[in-house]
């Protein structure tokens, strides 16, 4: 169990080096040492979870101490590690999917000019994410939470020289601040209430808290999970961060980083238990960011912000379990999401690596002619996310679905009405991608064309046009003269792990008794706080296929509609491209109306604050030179002073003495 | 009770009297070196500090960890009838504010270059130094105040000779405004020193022994102590006092902000714990809800002003009325945790604004404005220094894992625990710190470089050995502050006992843990 220290150690030196040599390595040398720096960390964590496997179920949850961190009075904090069924689990999955993108990325970043900072941040992002998910208390979570916040900032922003990079990546980090001050006041409040911020010391005590406490515990730690996990109403950095290098949307804003909030409320769930009231805010919110992120979603041209708002959406999904309690289904969803939608973001990736840059779908088209393993490999990520009976993503939506129809039928409703709407976003954006006209060729094409030819799902496996591998780099900035190409290995090799794992990925949790691994394995952490489902398995059967069945509808008709033509203004309303007006309305609120009150402020500090100061010292100077001219000389002037004076006092006395 | 305890450490040797008044000496031998040769005058300068500094260094090393009360202390008498002593003694709250000036002399001799005068620069910079740690080590009231009268007078020449265009306003406004918060303490002090003579008591200046005695009744000791606490609040500075700070800051030169922010301002917090909450427990205790509100506005305020600055240097300004808000804060929420964070957020704060004027100094040497609006992708045309700014910049907004976090998260928790709803409204105060500190380093690094901007030479190599020290600093003491917590504590339990001994305060045991 030892193999535990490693898991964020490894990452950690990893950075340490590329932070002293990463330039002397270069490209792709620096790469390749954070590749394997996170891949042995993998290791480590198939190691620590073999030994885990291997304990008594009683005994799976070992606290590992590294050494003391804050000790002051009766505050006790210890850099320690967590390692139980649930910490083992997020490690698992962001080491393995961090260890592919990394891969990728060796690829994808060939050419950078600033390569090996690249992976300096990335791998310190590894061992903050890993630092998150495996502290044992409340400060070292907060700690990886920061640093993967702080990472977050500095990869949305890597491109810095763009305008548009550098506000995303500042906009994230004060949107992600907001939450972060609830997570901070919900620390302050576990150590009054508790007296410590370990997790096993808060539970044990759980029961004797007062209820309000563990209310604002609970809403105040869903704060930080709405900022992290970019739920309403602080999901606006995520479309943004899409700025950032593909790789880098595909591993901290799909697949780990915002899965964070997820994680936090999974492991706070025997505070969560205690207040229904808080869970069923939580259901809420969930389902209505997925709604609200998924009719978004239909009408985005960027091919990454598609993602992205599918992103928000997914997690939205998840916050779903958690507030009916699913806390398995969520951790499930968070594990098959992050296979398939890191394979979605990989799959645009490549694309926009092979078209030279191009993010926008309607430029796109008949890709799957072009780029075989990249369309094969999207084409399954797509199946997967909407759902397609027996993919990974089928298995995981299920479960939350399920548990919404226990908990709430409108919950449920509105969860199904967006697993359709899923379905059809990535229809339409595998339509327009890899089916219809190749629009592409021209470069001044605005994506109007209306003819071509008709796409069919029934032809993507005969795709055998084998593009040569243009191995060449990033850096080939040269338009659309050339021909659309196939990525490098290390490109190629992470999306076919990636669409193996979501296709098979559901094999985790099968809902068929002892088949249901995850659910025995996390049983110890999170199961007495689950609520015993009661559905019978007909009525789950039922659900399951009709839910299916929406999805193949939608994805008959989003395939009609999209492979055809690719516009259709009507299917795309102003409002839904705008995303409902929120960011416009965020940024007069908080960029006009913050800019005025900071400005106000300055202003009464220099005309009202330093105005007095300045004032005073007016007076006295003014005084001083009224003063000056009574000091004039005259004898005669003093005498009359002094008479004045005396005639003064004597009238005073006089009066005092009441003559 | 707190008694006098004697230091042994260095046996014999005046290790404290040594540290004070080796600068103040070496000033004077500096000034004896001809003008014209100024190589040697700087020197002399930075030898003399950094042996100053190393004796800081050895009073580190050889500091008890365990023991809470002073240590070295040396005591000589001065004026036998009116109780005044030469006596100096280092405590765990003193300890690190000793050797943050230390660390920071040699560093601002050595880092900024000075255009003119080198030898009057130099001189004025030892007696600084020395003043400095008179003030911080000073057991004797009287003592005190004239060390901590003394740090104007160089200060006020630092500026009003080296600084910017705006020199001359700045540098009377911040003599006048610190005089005029020091008139009130003196007064305070006289009266403090005189009443406490009541019943019998012979005539002192002795701080341990005045703090012991608390002869004063409870009205008098409150007007007395807002007579210090106003001294002391100008100084830090608390709002509404603090206006002369962005005006001393901005147009005093490098080096200059780099004391002002690092050493300065310290001597007002330092003076509310040492001189507010030992000498008048009962006054602070009630009157507590004042400077935490005071402190909370700060906060808030510093950072909304800081957000709209148009010159980066004023804008570092603004961000430590806002730092130095969290540090009374804490002092005020009387807890292991607030005192303690306060403390090592004294230092913190010393470090990470003084890297940051450092940083912005070297900005302006090459630009030759500080104005924002004229700065652009800095970070292209000088990865170090935007790297290097990075790193200071994510301490100053309290990142865990850099030294900026462990004294904001300590006094948050520690102020949480006794006074829920002004910490509340000041961690507010650290989504604002990303606000105005990212949205400049936006302004000023991110971008393409246009013309000025695009070719700027690099961190030279005397510019890295300057930052490299407190880059080493902000990680070790992020990551492992335990050898900082654990000498700081016991003095702070100390005093937090010395106060609920003298008032009706307790602090709750949530914040006191079991061991007390």
């Amino acid at each position: 169990m030892n193999a535990v220290y490693l898991i964020p150690l490894l990452p950690l030196l990893g950075f340490a080096a590329l932070v002293l040599m990463g330039k002397r390595l270069g490209d792709p040398l620096s790469g390749w040492l954070a590749t394997a720096a996170i891949g042995s960390s993998f290791v480590a964590s198939v190691v620590t979870f073999a030994a885990l496997l291997a304990t008594d179920v009683d005994g799976r949850s070992v606290t590992k101490s590294v050494f003391t961190w804050l000790d002051v009075g009766g505050l006790h904090v210890k850099a320690s590690l967590l390692v139980d069924p649930l910490s083992m689990t997020m490690c698992l999955f962001v080491t393995g999917v961090g260890t592919l993108i990394h891969l990728y990325a060796v690829g994808y970043m060939h050419g950078d000019s600033r390569y090996p900072r690249f992976f300096v941040y990335l791998n310190l992002f590894a061992f903050s994410m890993l630092m998150l998910v495996l502290g044992d208390n409340l400060l070292i979570t907060f700690l990886g939470w920061e640093g993967v916040g702080a990472c977050s900032y500095l990869l949305i922003s890597f491109w810095f020289e763009r305008e548009t990079a550098a506000v995303a990546g500042k906009k994230a980090f004060v949107t992600n601040r907001v939450g972060d001050f609830g997570f901070l006041i919900a620390t302050f409040l576990a150590f009054s209430t508790f007296g410590t911020l370990t997790y096993k010391g808060m539970f044990a005590q759980v029961d004797g808290a007062a209820h309000t406490t563990l209310v604002a515990m609970a809403l105040l730690l869903f704060l930080g999970a709405c900022g992290k996990s970019a739920q309403l109403p602080l999901y606006v950095w995520l479309p943004d961060a899409m700025e950032g290098p593909t790789p880098v949307s595909a591993l901290i804003h799909a697949a780990t980083m915002v899965t964070a909030g997820v994680y936090l409320m999974a492991r706070m769930s025997p505070v969560l238990h205690e207040v229904q009231s808080v869970q069923h805010l939580i259901a809420w919110v969930g389902v209505l960011t997925a709604l609200f992120a998924a009719t978004i979603a239909c009408a985005q041209d960027d091919i990454k912000k598609v993602l992205a708002y599918s992103t928000i959406s997914q997690l939205g999904f998840m916050f779903l379990a958690v507030g009916t309690g699913a806390y398995v289904a969520a951790i499930f969803h968070m594990v098959t999401h992050a296979f398939f939608k890191a394979l979605l973001f990989l799959g645009a990736g490549s694309v926009i690596h092979g078209l030279h840059d191009e993010q926008d779908m309607k430029r796109m088209g008949s890709l799957r002619k072009w780029m075989p393993i990249t369309s094969v490999t999207f084409i399954i990520g797509w199946l997967a996310i909407a759902g397609f009976p027996g993919l990974a993503g089928f298995w995981s939506k299920d479960d939350i679905l399920a548990a919404a129809w226990a908990d709430n039928k409108a919950l449920w409703a509105i969860g199904v009405f967006t697993a359709g709407l899923t379905a059809y976003y990535m229809t339409r954006q595998v339509a327009l991608v890899f089916f219809g006209e190749e629009r592409w060729r021209r470069a001044d094409s605005t994506g109007t064309s209306d003819t071509g030819d008709t796409g069919d799902t029934g032809d993507k496996e005969e795709l055998t046009e084998p593009e040569p591998v243009a191995a060449n780099g990033h850096g080939a900035h040269d338009g659309h003269a050339a021909e659309p190409h196939e990525s490098p290995w290390t490109m190629t090799v992470p999306l076919g792990v990636l669409a193996f794992l979501s296709l098979v990925g559901g094999a985790i949790n099968l809902p068929f008794g002892k088949a249901a691994f995850l659910e025995r394995w996390l049983h110890p952490v999170v199961g007495q706080f689950a609520p015993e489902l009661h559905v019978a398995t007909g009525t789950k059967v039922a659900i399951g296929a009709a839910v299916s069945g929406l999805a193949i509808v939608a994805i008959v008709v989003g395939f009609r509609l999209w492979a055809t033509r690719p516009d259709r203004a009507r299917l795309e309303p102003e409002v839904l491209r705008r995303a409902w007006g929120v960011d416009a309305l965020y940024s007069f609120l908080f960029g006009t109306g913050g800019g005025l009150l900071a400005a106000e402020s300055a202003a009464v500090d220099r005309a009202v604050v330093d105005g007095a100061v300045n004032g005073a010292g007016s007076l006295v100077r003014l005084g001083g030179a009224q003063l000056r001219k009574a000091q004039s000389g005259y004898v005669r002037n003093y005498a009359l002073g002094i008479a004045a004076g005396a005639v003064l006092l004597l009238g005073y006395a006089v009066a005092r003495m009441g003559l | 009770m707190i008694a006098l305890e004697t230091g042994t450490g260095t046996a014999g040797f005046p290790l404290l009297s040594t540290m004070v008044l080796l600068p103040i000496v070496m000033a004077a031998v500096v000034a004896l070196i001809p003008r014209s040769r100024p190589e040697m005058v700087k020197f002399v300068g930075l030898l003399a500090s950094i042996a100053t500094g190393l004796l800081t260094v050895v009073a580190l090393v050889d500091f008890e960890v365990k023991r809470s009360g002073f240590q070295f202390v040396t005591e000589h008498e001065w004026v036998r009838d009116w109780g005044i002593s030469w006596k100096l003694g280092v405590d765990g709250i003193s300890l690190f504010l000793v050797v943050l000036t230390g660390v920071l002399f040699p560093i601002a001799l050595a880092g900024p270059k000075v255009r003119r005068d080198v030898k009057s620069y130099v001189a004025w910079m030892l007696v600084l130094e020395g003043a400095c740690l008179g003030s911080f080590l000073a057991l004797d009231l009287l003592v005190f105040f004239l060390f901590f009268e003394l740090t104007l007078v160089p200060m006020y020449f630092i500026i009003a000779g080296w600084g910017y265009e705006n020199r001359v306003y700045a540098s009377l406004k911040f003599f006048l405004y610190t005089l005029f918060g020091s008139a009130f303490m003196l007064v305070g002090l006289l009266a403090l020193v005189f009443l406490s003579t009541k019943g019998g008591h012979p005539l002192t200046f002795d701080l341990v022994e005045l703090a012991n005695r608390q002869a004063l009744a409870a009205s008098t000791a409150r007007w007395i102590f807002l007579a210090f606490a106003l001294g002391f609040a100008v100084k830090v500075p608390l709002f509404p006092v603090h206006t002369w700070l962005p005006d001393a800051h901005t147009e005093a030169p490098t080096a200059g902000s780099v004391i002002l922010a690092g050493v300065l301002l310290k001597l007002g917090t330092y003076g509310l714990v040492r001189f507010g909450l030992y000498l008048f427990p009962k006054a602070s205790v009630d009157l507590a809800p004042v400077l935490l509100t005071l402190a909370v506005i700060g906060i808030t305020y510093g950072a909304l002003v800081a957000a709209v600055q148009r010159d980066l240097k004023r804008l570092v300004a603004y961000s430590s009325v806002a730092h130095l808000g969290f540090i009374v804060l804490g002092t005020f929420a009387f807890t292991s945790q607030g005192l303690t964070g306060g403390v090592v957020q004294m230092v913190n704060h010393g470090l990470s604004t003084g890297a940051l004027f450092l940083l912005v100094g070297m900005i302006y040497e090459r630009r030759h404005t500080r104005q924002i609006a004229e700065l652009n992708g800095l970070w292209k045309s000088m990865p170090l220094l935007g790297g290097v700014f990075m790193v200071v910049m994510l301490s100053s907004v309290g990142l865990p894992g850099l030294n900026g976090f462990v004294g904001e998260f300590l006094i948050l928790i520690g102020t949480f625990v006794t006074h829920r709803w002004w910490a509340v409204v000041a961690t507010t105060g650290v989504i604002l710190a990303a606000v105005y500190l990212l949205w400049a380093y936006q302004r000023v690094f991110h971008g393409e470089p246009t013309d000025d901007n695009a070719n700027l030479p690099d961190m030279t190599w005397r510019e890295r050995g300057v930052m490299a020290p407190l880059l080493v600093l902000i990680v070790f003491l992020g990551v492992y502050p335990k050898p900082v917590l654990d000498r700081v504590q016991p003095s702070v339990e100390r005093l937090l006992s010395h106060v609920e001994s003298h008032s009706d305060f307790h602090q709750p045991g949530v914040a006191a843990g079991g061991d007390k």
